[in-house]
């Protein structure tokens, strides 16, 4: 049966769905109630000007009536019984279905379309676990310190009469393989999120803009010119920035770079570095400028004017009011989370509570291998002032590496996120480690 | 009665250093090179009694390896435990087409590797 044969069926369900009698709708259109019968009986051709005042008394559109607005439906649910074991019969009556009950055959064209969509996922994913190099390497890391600390314990255990060399030894040895092993979990859940994004093959605008940000180091030169003329076209070519969002966002941060470094020149900031020190609030006393401006100033050093002065690279982020992280400058040892928020006990939330008081606190990353840094926060308001409407606040945090490793009894613990996060006991864990067993 | 010599080809030191614990405490004399070339020299010069090989190396994988010793006289026969942290079966197919003795993935049980290496060079 052709599906322009159809009209009448499908004029007959959309009548019945809006629970309208047969001869009321044939009396609105100025037919007699059996000529309207044969018509949906699709025994009598609809002229173009009934079935536009069908349409309307229907409140749906002529296409919808007619064959090719029905044509992807069609296709849909002639894919989706194709790919099913039952035995069909009913395929030579699918215009039928669609005539008659076109949003079950909507919904079971969209859920076919969409396991396709999925089964193309898992064979990207199934693909990425098979031939991935770089996963291949991360879990072949993971399973090698795996192998060395569970080889090393049985060794601890078995042996009671094991010299003490030899107790020391591996012990040591399980100490660094375990350190191996939870910088090698996170660097792979990291990854493994990554590959959420593998679904559209897009990344987020904000990872976009923080690529493009660390390929240069996260400083930028065109930041440091007396002027932003051209920034528009110099963003355009930046291979990093992929969509219209990113390049937007990035062209945020980069009026936010310049008015940073208008606020404190370079040459400036050379010479109260070398007066004060890395010393953010001395630095912004000395420049007479907000906190916040020191801190993102001091993420962004050109690498060549780290290295001259012996500084080194400062972490750094940014949220907003809701804790979401806008601006991620990672440094080594305190790994940022891609996804959802940080550790609630950064010193970057606590500064949220108390806006325009600067924060300077002691933090050692959980787990026996953390890193030491110091911590400057403070969250100020953004934007012009507004009254009778909520303060918008933006906090900054700058994490400056310290000297030593492991557990400090003046520091406050901290994790990169709760997934990553070995420390069990904390009252601000919101969701289960990866790093224990049922996380 | 002769200490059984096993040489262990293994680029991850604390893994190779518990390897060595373990087998030199079960009486085997085991010698330890993390560089499948350096490896090599030291095999034609001086086969062991076995050989315990990681499949994953820098600049020569363990496959290669094993293709040497299987086209040489006097490596030919040499029980070889291929230890992998790739346990795939088309790595498995690899190993037992190019002649290995046992696969084993890591991460291993000591006793297991102990006996393994035991039941090779018994058999």
């Amino acid at each position: 049966m052709s599906r322009s044969a159809l009209t009448g069926t499908r004029i007959r369900a959309r009548r019945t769905l809006r629970g309208i009698r047969q001869t009321d709708l044939a009396r609105r259109v100025g037919v007699s109630p059996s000529y309207l019968n044969l018509i949906e009986h699709n025994r009598r051709k609809v002229s173009a000007p009934l079935l536009s005042a069908l349409a309307t008394a229907l409140g749906v559109s002529a296409d919808a009536l007619v064959e090719d607005s029905d044509a992807r439906l069609v296709e849909g649910a002639r894919a989706a019984a194709l790919r099913s074991d039952t035995d069909l019969g009913e395929l030579e009556r699918i215009d039928e279905l669609i005539g008659r009950f076109p949003g079950w055959a909507a919904v079971l064209a969209d859920t076919h379309a969409r396991v396709e969509r999925l089964e193309r996922v898992v064979e990207q994913l199934n693909d990425r676990m098979t031939h991935d190099p770089y996963l291949g390497d991360a879990l072949h890391e993971i399973i090698s310190a795996v192998t060395s600390v569970q080889s090393t314990a049985a060794i601890l255990n078995d042996d009671d009469a094991l010299a003490p060399e030899w107790q020391d030894r591996f012990h040591q040895n399980i100490l660094d393989d375990s350190g191996r092993l939870a910088e090698g979990a996170v660097a792979l859940v990291n990854y493994i999120d990554s590959a959420k994004t593998g679904e559209t093959g897009i990344a987020a605008p904000q990872e976009e803009v923080e690529a493009w940000l660390a390929r240069q180091e996260f400083h930028l030169d065109i930041a440091e010119r007396p002027s932003l003329d051209g920034a528009e076209a110099y963003l355009a070519t930046q291979v990093e920035l992929a969509s219209g969002a990113a390049r937007q966002l990035a062209a945020t941060w980069l009026a936010q770079m310049y008015a940073d470094a208008q606020a404190i020149p370079l040459r400036a900031l050379r010479d109260g570095l070398a007066e004060h020190g890395m010393a953010p609030d001395v630095l912004a006393a000395h420049f007479a400028c907000g906190l916040d401006v020191v801190l993102r100033r001091l993420a962004h050093l050109p690498p060549a004017f780290r290295t001259e002065l012996g500084l080194p690279v400062a972490g750094l982020a940014i949220c907003d009011m809701s804790g979401t992280l806008l601006f991620r400058r990672p440094v080594e040892g305190f790994p940022f989370p891609r996804f959802g928020g940080g550790c609630p006990l950064w010193p970057l939330y606590q500064a949220l509570r108390q806006p325009h008081m600067p924060l300077r606190t002691k933090l050692v990353t959980a787990g026996r291998m953390g890193r030491r840094f110091t911590a400057y926060a403070m969250a100020a308001v953004t934007g012009p002032a507004r009254l009778d409407a909520p303060p918008v606040l933006r906090a900054t945090m700058l994490l400056l590496p310290e000297e030593g490793q492991g557990p400090d009894s003046a520091a406050i613990a901290v994790g990169a996120s709760c997934r990553t996060c070995p420390q069990l006991d904390c009252a601000a864990r919101r969701e289960p480690s990866i790093l224990v067993a049922g996380g | 009665m002769v200490q059984k010599r096993v040489l262990v080809i293994e680029d991850e030191p604390n893994i190779s250093e518990a390897i060595r614990f373990i087998l030199t405490r079960n009486g085997w004399q085991v010698d330890v090179e993390a560089d499948g070339f350096a490896a090599l020299a030291r095999l034609r010069s001086a086969p062991p009694d076995a050989l315990i090989l990681d499949l994953m190396l820098p600049d020569m994988d363990g496959f290669e390896i094993l293709r040497n010793l299987r086209a040489e006289a006097p490596t030919r026969d040499l029980p070889v435990l291929m230890l992998t942290a790739k346990g795939q079966v088309a790595d498995r197919d690899l190993a037992a087409k190019l002649g290995v003795t046992r696969f084993m993935t890591k991460p291993f049980a000591n006793a297991e590797v102990v006996s393994a290496l035991h039941d090779m060079v018994a058999s």
